[in-house]
């Protein structure tokens, strides 16, 4: 009979790979609960109009609305943020998953994009 | 008798949506990405299926995190696409195929599975572009079948469990006493990765020893864990448990006609396959 920490699905031993797993799921709920609210084009304006009582009315906590004013990607999962929802988020502000993937590597965004064709050529 | 003629994979990036609605099909960029469905699409042509089940996995337009099914099949009269966020221009409702929807429901609880039923369901990019890829003109000539697989919040089912689910809906059509000719997709994948430090994770080697795996040897993306399947592609990659589910509802002679296989789209690497099935 395994033990019950082998029969856990979620190792996070991957280098740098969240995995969303029940911990991220609830301690992102408010902050993923907001992004899920960005489906709605007039909640979309609502967050542009007043960010922090937007973000008052989800319940974020001091580091979700630090991680949202900051616009920090890394930030937002690290207080649990999940990347579907997230992507709700920074299509707000017209950032496609190449800015996004440039924000949390280091890269330039040319420099992303290149990788990822480089990635092609393997 | 129902019959399964075919399966169709392929990735289901938001950002083709923004291309159909631009029109880049045509662009560089595009092109060889776009290009890849053209003997796909004369198949569909030649064949005419009647139905298509689609394994897809919502991104946060019908469910949420406070409730979050495995596996959910759908049996709604219609389907619609809705705003996922970006604006983006939504694609004309589907007509579902409810009669075999709930004959897949029976069958499957019978066979062990437990699902949630969904008689209202919308439906995001994952289930609505591959239609779009494949039927253009957007007049859909077919009825469908939603089944989503949670690929979003771990744990997620594995891949023995995805093939296995696939096989038995495979297996349920096959049951349905209806003179029906059905298509099934599977969308996601291939390898990629949004999030973390190892965002832009693409792993060309896996992905093609994955796509050369599917026509002969169904089972071989089982020998791998979830954390393994991460590992290999990717946060966003898992998504290819939709394929395996759909190559798994192919339960005849399966023959691969067709694949394209392109990177980078988005920050993705997009696969497509056709598979023939004869019973």
């Amino acid at each position: 009979m395994p033990d019950s920490s082998s029969l856990r699905q979620v190792k996070d031993d991957i280098y740098g790979t969240p995995l969303f797993d029940g911990r991220a799921a609830a301690r992102g709920y408010a902050l993923n609960k907001m992004c899920f609210s960005f489906n709605e084009a007039a909640n979309r304006a609502a967050f542009k109009a007043d960010e922090d009582a937007y973000c008052e009315r989800f319940g974020l906590d001091a580091a979700q609305r630090d991680a949202i004013r900051n616009r920090s990607v890394l930030e937002l999962i690290a207080a649990g943020g999940n990347a579907y929802y997230l992507a709700k988020f920074a299509g707000i502000f017209g950032l496609d998953m190449q800015d996004i993937g440039a924000q949390q590597t280091g890269l330039t965004k040319e420099q992303f994009k290149a990788r990822l064709v480089a990635a092609g050529r393997t | 008798m129902a019959t399964i003629i075919g399966g169709i994979t392929t990735s289901h990036v938001p950002a083709i949506g923004r291309a159909i609605a631009r029109q880049l099909q045509d662009d560089p960029y595009w092109k060889p990405f776009f290009s890849g469905f053209t003997p796909v699409r004369q198949w569909l042509a030649e064949v005419k299926p009647d139905i298509a089940v689609v394994f897809y996995n919502d991104h946060g337009l019908n469910f949420f995190l406070d409730k979050m099914p495995t596996f959910a099949v759908g049996a709604a009269a219609e389907y619609r696409n809705a705003d996922e966020g970006w604006g983006i221009p939504q694609v004309p409702p589907f007509a579902g195929a409810t009669e075999l929807s709930w004959h897949l429901i029976e069958s499957l609880v019978a066979q062990d599975f437990d699902l949630t039923t969904c008689q209202e369901m919308t439906v995001d990019h994952a289930f609505t572009l591959p239609l779009a890829l494949l039927w253009p003109d957007q007049k859909w000539p077919v009825q469908v079948v939603p089944v989503c697989i949670n690929t979003v919040l771990f744990p997620l089912p594995s891949a023995a469990r995805c093939l296995a689910l696939g096989q038995a809906v495979g297996r349920a059509v096959k049951s349905w006493q209806r003179d029906a000719r059905v298509v099934v997709l599977g969308t996601g994948g291939l390898s990629h990765q949004l999030e973390g430090e190892r965002a832009g994770h693409i792993n060309k080697p896996f992905d093609i020893a994955f796509m050369d795996s599917l026509a002969k040897d169904p089972a071989w993306a089982t020998r791998y864990s979830i954390n393994d399947l991460v590992r290999e592609a990717g946060t966003q990659g898992i998504e290819l448990l939709n394929w395996v589910a759909a190559r798994g509802a192919l339960t005849g002679q399966v023959r691969e006609l067709h694949r394209n296989y392109h990177i980078p789209i988005s920050n993705t690497a997009a696969g497509l396959m056709l598979f023939e099935n004869r019973d």
